[in-house]
């Protein structure tokens, strides 16, 4: 059995390499490292945690971690790197889960303990987090509460946001906003009666309350992610990482666990600051993606100009060989449309001439921050030819060829030209100043925000139309 | 008799006294003017009204020339098979594109060949050498108007209007700068939108506007400090001691998270995600702390906890680890 003394020491080493963990992940190279800290140190604080103080049940805990590696050993190698949107969701939704119930047990073990104090019974037989309710004071129980109840809260608003995030993630779920009538004032009245709630539970009323916000907060879970539209997940999942680690950090201080607490406190600024990097690329404020809908036009969009001018594969190819530098800018449409592996073809073709090829990400590209960068390197896209939207967007003037892959708003010039646009100021890939633009795509029409694209009628601009893979298995023989 | 995709060519052909073909057809998407004297690709609609209107010319023609080429593709068929086999005996087809498979299928590349109703393919595509003299003439003539239209006042001068299609399409290089290459020629005449140019700014402002800026922050920063320290003050008069600990841990840790996570690499915010994932596992450890418990209902609880939380690990770790090894430089 571990002294507390050396189980605070494993904790501590644990914090540092899981902070050593994240901070890895600056580049491609030690990040592959950085996941092994993390690894060392998961194992090191449930290894002293299992065999520290004041904890039993060793069958359990075996038998429930054995089944839960297995599923995770079956979930990590079966999923498919298109559904990483989903498994991040689902995951997210086991924290919550996970939170509430430990929520809930904290409440339990308390009112146990009370009742054994007023029955004057023996406090040895209590474990070690019945023992440490037992020394708290009165302030200090009623600080408890509010951590349990804030746990219970946002681990439950975690879960179901997940839960309807997963679903629309996975195709389960129409992506269509969905409310209720009444709207956010029915968010709102939920949230007004969680914190009468919570006044009154921390005033000593029973358990009911506990599960009555428990219903409550996974009301608004589920209400608050049906209102936000597919193409918006990638702000939704950053958020739901974000509150995921809330709700560990909120179990930290209820537990009076610093582990925990910092654990929390790191996946908690982590999800904040990509649900930031999210709206900002999307010039959208969070309040805004949250509430649902864009933000109001101030007047007439611009009308477009010109025609849509198509091509057809041999144009394409001729254009391509005769190119230096190409640029393929690879959006959501690519992901649907499984073009990963022949856009990797077409880029080693090009490659293999001599040709400089590169790639521009845009943050909101895919379901998930960094998505397209999983998918390009999935398909043995070397990682050094793929660019953020600022390494590339000024390199776009002296590229001969920037080919457009499935992707809409995020090369829209609109957002720079039209001040009435709907995405007027949202950073975009300017591929419209490139010498030729191909934009491949299903057939005419608008992405998911509605709005028309100028590009698609720009002068320098050929609409290849068709299946993203198809088109491309069509242009890559003539591509010598 | 002349046809061109272009309408305003027919001015042209005009004014050298031969005869424009109308096709009646008013389709917007039919003026090959907008892509700089090369035509799109014709709708199908307009290709069969133009191939129905040289089907019903073409007995009466004695020579057909025919040059169009559209970029990047074959030459398209412009010059039917059938239309040939209505012709003449005797007349002659002279096909420019082909080079490009010709604009009449009946051609073949760099030979003269005479079909069964005698009419007559040329499809040699070494014209300039075949008349070296119509040849230079044409082009010395092409390079004397060239020269008038750099010295519009017939003085020697050479006046390099940039403006002029002509001139700018020629110029490689301008006063010192690579002007290569020129923009695609406009034929139409289009009309220069407005460019609203953001105003100049002079030094000073700029500095002003820095300073202004600077001034900003610096508010934003210590009014963000000033509230944080009120809020902590009215924290600490209240709550316990040991509560206060453990904000320290969570104070600093959140300024260790946002430090770090400001680090990572744009490609890699979903190996974070799933990596946060699975050490937001770590609330295991609160259930391994609860599942000693003696009352059942917490021990079930807990040990569900561990279940999902068990999931979380070995599932985030195991995906991060697959993810990470795919990335691979070139």
């Amino acid at each position: 059995m571990l002294s507390t003394g050396i189980t605070s020491a494993a904790y501590i080493a644990a914090a540092v390499l899981f902070i050593l963990s994240l901070g890895g992940l600056s580049n491609q190279e030690s990040a592959k490292r950085a996941v092994w800290y993390g690894i060392v140190g998961m194992a090191l604080a449930m290894f002293a945690t299992v065999f520290g103080p004041g904890v039993g049940n060793y069958i359990v805990i075996a038998l429930m971690v054995c089944i839960g590696a297995y599923l995770g050993m079956v979930v990590a190698r079966r999923v498919e790197m298109t559904e990483m949107p989903q498994l991040v969701a689902a995951l997210h939704s086991f924290v919550g889960l996970a939170a509430v119930f430990i929520g809930l047990n904290a409440d339990f073990e308390l009112a146990n303990v009370r009742q054994l104090l007023a029955s004057g019974g023996d406090l040895d037989t209590l474990t070690g987090f019945g023992k440490k309710l037992a020394d708290k004071d009165a302030v200090e129980i009623a600080i408890l509460k509010i951590e349990v109840f804030l746990g219970v809260f946002i681990g439950a608003v975690t879960f179901t946001g997940s839960v309807v995030a997963f679903g629309k993630l996975a195709g389960k779920l129409s992506g269509t906003p969905f409310k209720l009538p009444g709207g956010h004032a029915l968010n709102a009245i939920a949230l007004l009666a969680s914190i009468v709630l919570m006044v009154l539970y921390a005033g000593g009323a029973g358990v009911w309350t506990m599960i009555a916000v428990m219903v409550i907060a996974g009301f608004i879970g589920w209400h608050l992610i049906m209102g936000i539209g597919g193409a918006d997940m990638p702000v939704v999942v950053s958020m739901l990482n974000s509150y995921s680690g809330w709700a560990a950090a909120a179990i930290g201080f209820t537990l009076g666990n610093d582990l925990l607490i910092v654990v929390g406190a790191l996946v908690g600024s982590s999800g904040a600051i990509l649900s930031y990097i999210m709206c900002k690329a999307m010039n959208r404020n969070f309040v805004s993606v949250i509430l649902g809908g864009f933000g109001g036009t101030k007047g007439p969009q611009m009308a477009v100009e010109g025609e849509q001018i198509a091509i057809e594969a041999d144009g394409v190819a001729s254009a391509l060989n005769e190119a230096d530098s190409v640029v393929i800018i690879p959006g959501y449409g690519m992901a649907v449309a499984q073009a990963q592996q022949s856009v990797s073809e077409l880029v080693r073709k090009l490659r293999a001439q001599g040709k400089q090829v590169r790639f521009a990400i845009h943050p909101v590209a895919g379901r998930l921050p960094g998505h397209m960068n999983v998918l390009l390197a999935e398909a043995r896209v070397p990682y050094d030819i793929v660019m953020e939207m600022d390494e590339i967007n000024d390199d776009f003037p002296n590229t001969d060829v920037a080919i457009v892959i499935g992707s809409n708003d995020i090369v829209n010039p609109a957002a720079q030209e039209d001040p009435n646009s709907p995405i007027a100021g949202m950073p975009v890939l300017e591929c419209w100043k490139a010498k030729q633009v191909f934009v491949s795509k299903r057939g005419q029409g608008t992405g998911y925000s509605g709005i028309e694209n100028p590009l698609f009628f720009k002068e320098n601009t050929r609409m290849f139309y068709g299946d993203a893979k198809a088109s491309l298995d069509k242009l890559l023989p003539m591509i010598d | 008799m002349r046809f061109d995709v272009r309408p305003e060519v027919a001015e042209q052909v005009e004014s050298m006294g031969a005869e424009f073909v109308f096709l009646d057809f008013s389709d917007e998407q039919a003026d090959g003017a907008a892509t700089g004297g090369y035509a799109p690709v014709s709708s199908p609609e307009f290709a069969a009204a133009q191939l129905a209107k040289f089907r019903e010319i073409a007995p009466d023609m004695d020579i057909v020339i025919t040059t169009a080429l559209i970029p990047n593709r074959d030459a398209p068929e412009l010059w039917t098979a059938d239309m040939v086999a209505s012709m003449k005996p005797g007349s002659v087809i002279i096909d420019l594109a082909a080079e490009k498979g010709g604009n009449c299928k009946l051609t073949v590349m760099d030979e003269r060949v005479v079909t069964d109703n005698g009419v007559i393919i040329i499809g040699y595509t070494d014209f300039p050498s075949r008349m070296a003299a119509q040849a230079s003439t044409l082009y010395s003539n092409n390079i004397r108007h060239m020269v008038a239209d750099l010295t519009p006042n017939k003085d020697g001068v050479i006046v390099h209007d940039m403006e002029d299609d002509v001139i700018r399409g020629a110029t490689v290089t301008h006063q010192g700068e690579i002007t290569f290459p020129p923009p695609p020629p406009k034929i139409q005449a289009i009309a220069a939108k407005p460019k609203e140019t953001a105003p100049v700014l002079t030094r000073e402002e700029v500095k002003a506007n820095e300073a202004a800026a600077y001034r900003k922050t610096t508010r934003q920063q210590y009014g963000l400090l000033a509230v944080g320290g009120a809020l902590m003050l009215l924290l600490g008069a209240y709550a316990p001691e040991s509560f206060m600990q453990h904000f320290i841990v969570f104070a600093l840790a959140c300024f260790i998270g946002f430090q770090v996570i400001w680090g990572v690499a744009h490609a890699l915010h979903t190996p974070l995600m799933a990596i946060t994932n699975a050490i937001s596992g770590i609330v295991v450890v609160g259930a391994l702390l609860q599942i000693g418990s003696g009352n059942i209902l917490v021990w079930l609880l807990a040990g569900l906890s561990v279940l999902i939380a068990t999931i979380n690990i070995v599932g985030g770790f195991m995906v991060t680890r697959r993810m990470l090894a795919m990335f691979q430089k070139s």
